[in-house]
């Protein structure tokens, strides 16, 4: 029930279709669910649908999957505007999203917003004018021990500051995407420094740990 | 402190190869056929003997909530687990550890909590966000079916079971076991009205019994090791290892697995190198996701990290993500966030929860700034109780909890604010 999804007003293509590829692959998602049950693939088939058409859904995208689901297409557009994950309108190539929650807030996260707003000259829901970025602020992202955390696009980019997040847009800026994960000399969500557990294992490969 | 040796997730921070080949070095998967010969009523035997509770947030023992399940079915309708992978609780990034580092774990889970319930397929539901977990878990699956361990004969058990995994799309309200259900039958994350529970009618009205991942995860080593060793960790009735996830201001946040019923202080200063600034800096911490109470730092000098001294104090492990707040913490505006988290997961079904959440974070902001009568206090905690159990899923109550543990540890606070905003105010119409 997010507020992002309204007054939308955007220009609409006229048609969709997944492209070859793409129907196989809705068509092997659509095989996981029991025969009668193929509403069960409409986030799958939408999240397809938003990654083939430059990272938004549009209205004709929604009508064509409610046709291959045989669902009415108001229960297309009802899934596609509960969910946060669907962009109803374009993005910039370049899609950021800023976990705001408690945890990475705790750690910094209004100086990763403030860092975006301030290189990029746009606000929360703001596109550059070269439509290269977008920055929105999400809830939590489920990485809080790395916080705080941005995702941009399928991968998250964690333990940041404001000189990672400098770093992160000027690299983006460039068109060069930096690897995912943390930003810092950190291994995942070990304690930095090093873990301080699992450190005495050995595998002899079977049974348990020796 | 536990020892490595009882350690369950040993790639937790992802140093050795996920994949089947070092999932099997590290103990996966061995010994899976004999465990499932042994029978349904051994494995939920064994699991009520553990003393496992479920590691979603609720507690609820596992083992009797497997023996829920039907044993027959007379009008042929098929059973189903399904794994809560929908990890969305402020402050919780466990089962992501799990997901991508320790994925083969879940898989045999998966495959032992089906055959301890008569299911014949399960559906892993996993957060859209989690874009690389969701695409590990699948190699993880996929090298499992092509070894033999999923499918037709599974483990050349003679038991027939089918794994799937299903993405969602952003909604926090589909970890709640009924919303989760409905969204992956193609529809908005909105819960159901219980009774009837999944176990009688859940996932396209058959039998269904929803699973945290972390409880599926830890029950192939369970089974292995056996229910007494498990049941050796932690107080009575609190038993087990657990996943912690101690984020904020701690020097070195981390995700650890520890045994149940540590003292919170051994687990922030052996393990994240103590609260920022010292333990006397501490202010508050939520301990078990955003959806407790918090408590104060008198609180946190003693208790105990279980389900049952956590509740004592008025607050709960749900599930044991512990956010810290040291002495420079806005602690008003840290609550506001999560009113805000709640306005905007609230699914809308419900008028005290649509509405009220929206109602609670507007007034949670004039807090943050003071701009409020000291009266509205009340009225802001009066509220949350007519929130708090008039709603068909929790969320409610999990908007609730954390604005009752604000004004109940910090209500000093809330009223200092209030009347240095007066006095601000005050002073600027005199001058004008």
């Amino acid at each position: 029930m997010s507020g992002d999804h309204d007054d939308v007003v955007v220009e609409q293509p006229k048609n969709f279709a997944f492209t070859a590829e793409n129907l196989e692959r809705a068509k092997a998602i659509i095989a996981k669910y029991p025969a009668g049950r193929q509403a069960s693939a409409v986030l799958p088939l939408l999240y397809i649908a938003q990654k083939q058409h430059q990272n938004w859904v549009p209205r004709a995208a929604m009508d064509y999957i409610g046709g291959l689901l045989d669902m009415a297409p108001i229960r297309v557009y009802e899934v596609a505007t509960f969910y946060t994950m669907f962009n109803l309108k374009p993005v910039g190539t370049y899609f950021l999203q800023v976990c705001r929650t408690t945890s990475c807030w705790l750690r910094g996260s209004d100086d990763v917003t403030e860092t975006c707003k301030r290189k990029l000259g746009i606000d929360i829901g703001g596109t550059t004018p070269d439509g290269k970025f977008t920055l929105v602020e999400v809830e939590c992202l489920g990485a809080c021990v790395n916080a705080p955390v941005l995702q941009l696009h399928d991968d998250l980019y964690e333990d940041l500051n404001v000189e990672l997040t400098e770093k992160l847009l000027d690299s983006l800026a460039q068109g060069i995407v930096p690897p995912k994960g943390t930003m810092i000399d950190r291994q995942t969500s070990a304690p930095i420094g090093g873990p301080d557990t699992l450190t005495t294992l050995r595998f002899d490969g079977d049974g348990n740990a020796a | 402190m536990l020892r490595d040796e009882d350690r369950i997730f040993t790639n937790l921070y992802g140093i050795h190869d996920w994949h089947i080949a070092g999932a099997q070095k590290r103990g996966d998967w061995s010994g899976t056929k004999d465990l499932i010969l042994k029978g349904r009523d051994w494995l939920v035997e064994e699991m009520k003997a553990s003393n496992l509770r479920g590691r979603g947030g609720a507690g609820f023992p596992t083992g009797m909530k497997w023996s829920f399940m039907p044993k027959a079915s007379p009008d042929g309708r098929p059973s189903y687990l399904v794994v809560n992978a929908d990890e969305s609780e402020p402050g919780t990034c466990k089962d992501r550890d799990i997901l991508r580092h320790d994925p083969h774990k879940l898989v045999e889970g998966c495959l032992l909590a089906s055959v301890a319930m008569g299911a014949s397929a399960c559906y892993i539901y996993i957060r859209g966000e989690f874009y690389n977990e969701a695409s590990n878990l699948q190699i993880a699956i996929d090298e499992a079916y092509a070894a033999g361990f999923l499918g037709k004969n599974a483990c050349g058990s003679g038991y027939d079971f089918e794994l799937y995994l299903h993405r969602g799309a952003g909604a926090y309200i589909c970890g709640e076991e009924t919303a989760l259900l409905e969204s992956l039958e193609g529809r908005k994350g909105q819960p159901r009205l219980k009774p009837p529970f999944p176990a009688q009618c859940g996932l396209y009205g058959c039998p269904t019994t929803v699973n945290n991942v972390e409880t599926i995860a830890v029950v192939p080593t369970i089974l292995r090791r056996g229910a007494a060793w498990f049941a050796g960790f932690g107080r009575p009735k609190n038993n087990g290892t657990k996943l912690f996830c101690i984020s904020g201001h701690v020097n070195k946040p981390c995700t650890v697995e520890e045994e149940m019923s540590i003292p919170l202080k051994e687990l922030i200063e052996k393990h994240c190198g103590g609260v920022r600034g010292g333990w006397d800096n501490l202010l508050a911490v939520i301990p078990g996701g955003s959806s407790v109470r918090m408590i104060p730092k008198s609180i946190c000098d003693t208790v105990l990290m279980d389900f049952d001294a956590l509740r004592e104090v008025k607050s709960g492990l749900g599930t044991a993500a512990v956010i810290v707040m040291d002495k420079s913490t806005d602690i008003i505006a840290a609550i506001a966030r999560l009113a805000h988290f709640y306005k905007h997961e609230s699914c809308g079904q419900c008028t005290p929860c649509r509405e009220g959440t929206g109602w609670m974070w507007r007034v949670m902001e004039r807090l943050v700034k003071g701009n409020a009568s000291v009266e509205e206090i009340d009225m802001l905690l009066d509220v949350t109780y007519e929130i708090e159990g008039h709603t068909i899923c929790a969320l409610g109550d999990a908007a609730a909890w954390p604005i009752q543990g604000l004004i109940a540890h910090f209500r000093p606070v809330l009223e200092e604010r209030i009347t240095t905003y007066r006095a601000a105010a005050l002073a600027r119409s005199h001058a004008a």
